[in-house]
């Protein structure tokens, strides 16, 4: 029980570390990580909940994390484009 | 016989794919695929209409392992506006994209966040209801930034930001009702949900995040520049459709999931802000420079009056007076669609005729561009509330209801948002027609100028006219 409380309540630390930062901070790559820290988080509590109860653990959330991950990457990756795009930019001026 | 639900999602997946492997017949297989897309979606409300709500299980597995799809009133009421909003914007988007590099990536990112849509608004599912506004999220900010110009990079890129903050925040609210209830089925975690600390919470975070990305006052800094700086084609798309999935989601969870768990202050809240938001909205609207910027903030206006429902709707007990309000919504939300997306492909004409948007300097477009004109008055009439508009029976019942629950002050809210913008709306008009010369022609160029016209007339005249069949179609009695 306190295991999955330990775990749970990292995760929902890791969030609101997220959110914090987040909203805190100014520069883009900061913010990207930020999101990903959240993103982190919320796979955390997943996990802990997949591992309550009965063994074997339950494989729902398992397959929700790995789409999450799918997810969280293809933003990151699409706001670095753009950032990168915003940057040439201004070397180019 | 194939799955017309599936359908609706895997058509215009289909046509994304077949407009990036044939990038040389990149318009006429846009067209067919809209076509074929609109006709497979309209499929699914026909069928609605006919059956009532359907659902389907993809693979034979059944709720809580499978991820269902489902279409009720509500959802094929959405689907058949953004059916013909978007078959109208493809139509413009052939004369508004004729040629060069923008031509090839607006079709498969324009045919993906089609079917993101109509995933969102057929999912039966919290998670998958999370990809699909993911989707729709990255292919919203891919379009929006098309221009690569700096300041369309830069407002979309914070759209991107905001709107995975929203999206995440969703995300940890389904986790926690995952957690307390261990499903993730709409109707089952809505027949499971029970008042406590998880249930608020997970209440909470799934609202606030939503309300990012339905851009509801005071979470809306994002939404002007972004849609402002936008092709017109996708300002388009993104007012009237994107927005308005968000605001679907906020819709069908407070309905369906947290339906018994929603206090009157949460829903009073709510209202509050639709009352900034209209009044906010209008007012900045009214001030804006320029007739693109306009529009946005004409749409965070229009959102606002949406959300003045949720009171109304808390106060009314099941029953007759509740299935109008509902409706009127329902109604409301799809008047503005196609007056919006009406506004904003004619903004892009004006646009690209004068070379700029100014409102100021637009002295003389009722003479050059008289359908254009015509299609800024229809679609001002639907912003306005004027008859015979969907938005006019829209308001009427919302003031019906406001009296009937002994909430007046939000009809001094409605007079207020009306009235400024009249204002607005007569601004441009009156700007418009300031030069003598009767114009020779109605309609300058047929293939971009007809679909912005007709979606307005949609607003503003079938709508009104016809909007008994909405009632039908969600399975309300209708109203006398």
């Amino acid at each position: 029980m306190t295991a999955h409380l330990l775990y749970g309540g990292a995760g929902i630390l890791l969030f609101v570390l997220g959110v914090w930062s987040f909203l805190v901070h100014e520069a883009l790559l900061r913010k990207v990580i930020a999101l990903n820290v959240m993103g982190s988080g919320v796979f955390h509590l997943l996990i802990a909940i997949a591992e309550r109860g009965s063994l074997p653990p339950d494989p729902v959330p398992h397959a929700l994390v790995l789409t999450g991950i799918v997810v969280a990457v293809s933003a990151t990756a699409l706001a670095l484009a753009m950032g990168r795009r915003l940057e040439d930019e201004d070397d180019a001026r | 016989m194939l799955d017309s639900l599936a359908l609706a999602v895997t058509v215009p997946l289909l046509a994304a794919l077949l407009v990036t492997a044939l990038p040389g017949r990149v318009q006429t297989l846009g067209v067919i695929g809209a076509i074929a897309t609109a006709l497979v979606s309209l499929r699914v409300t026909v069928q609605v209409w006919q059956h009532g709500s359907l659902r389907s299980d993809p693979g034979g597995w059944g709720a809580p392992l499978g991820l269902a799809l489902q279409a009720d009133g509500l959802s094929a009421a959405l689907l058949a506006m953004a059916a013909l909003v978007a078959l109208a914007i493809s139509v413009y988007a052939t004369g508004y994209f004729r040629e060069g590099e923008r031509r090839l990536h607006f079709w498969p990112l324009w045919f993906l966040l089609w079917s993101a849509l109509n995933a969102l608004l057929l999912a039966a599912d919290l998670f998958n209801l999370y990809v699909t506004l993911e989707l729709l999220g990255l292919t919203a900010v891919a379009l929006g930034a098309l221009t690569g110009q700096r300041e369309a990079v830069a407002a979309n890129l914070r759209y991107l930001l905001v709107g995975l903050l929203g999206s995440m925040t969703y995300l940890l609210g389904v986790v926690l009702l995952y957690a307390a209830y261990g499903t993730l089925d709409i109707g089952l975690t809505g027949a499971a949900i029970r008042p406590g600390p998880v249930a608020s919470a997970a209440l909470v975070l799934m609202t606030g995040g939503l309300a990012l990305k339905a851009a509801i006052f005071p979470l809306h800094f994002w939404l002007p520049p972004a849609h402002a700086n936008a092709p017109a084609p996708v300002s388009a798309v993104l007012s009237a459709l994107v927005v308005k999935a968000a605001f679907y989601l906020i819709l069908r969870l407070w309905l369906d999931v947290f339906g018994a768990i929603v206090t009157p202050a949460a829903a009073g809240l709510l209202g509050l802000l639709g009352a900034a938001a209209v009044i906010w909205g209008s007012w900045r609207a009214l001030r804006a420079e320029r007739l693109k910027l306009l529009a946005a903030y004409s749409t965070l206006a229009q959102i606002g009056y949406l959300c003045l429902f949720f009171p109304l709707l808390q106060a009314t007990p099941e029953g007759p007076a509740r299935d109008d309000l509902l409706a009127a919504l329902v109604l409301m939300a799809i008047s503005h669609g196609f007056a919006k997306a009406g506004l904003f492909l004619a903004a892009g004409l004006v646009q690209h005729s004068a070379g700029h948007d100014r409102i100021d300097e637009l002295g003389g477009t009722a003479q050059h561009l008289p359908a254009t004109t015509f299609t800024i008055a229809l679609a001002g009439t639907t912003l306005i509330g004027l008859p015979p508009s969907g938005s006019f029976i829209g308001k009427w019942i919302l003031m019906t209801g406001a009296i009937a629950t002994g909430q007046w002050w939000w009809i001094l809210v409605i007079l207020i948002g009306t009235l400024l913008a009249a204002a607005y709306v007569f601004r441009v008009l009156s700007r418009a027609f300031n030069e003598a010369p009767t114009p020779r022609r109605f309609v300058t160029q047929a293939s971009t100028e007809v679909p912005a016209l007709l979606l307005a007339l949609t607003s503003a005249v079938v709508l009104g006219l016809g909007a008994q069949l909405l009632w039908r179609l969600m399975g309300f009695g209708v109203v006398a």
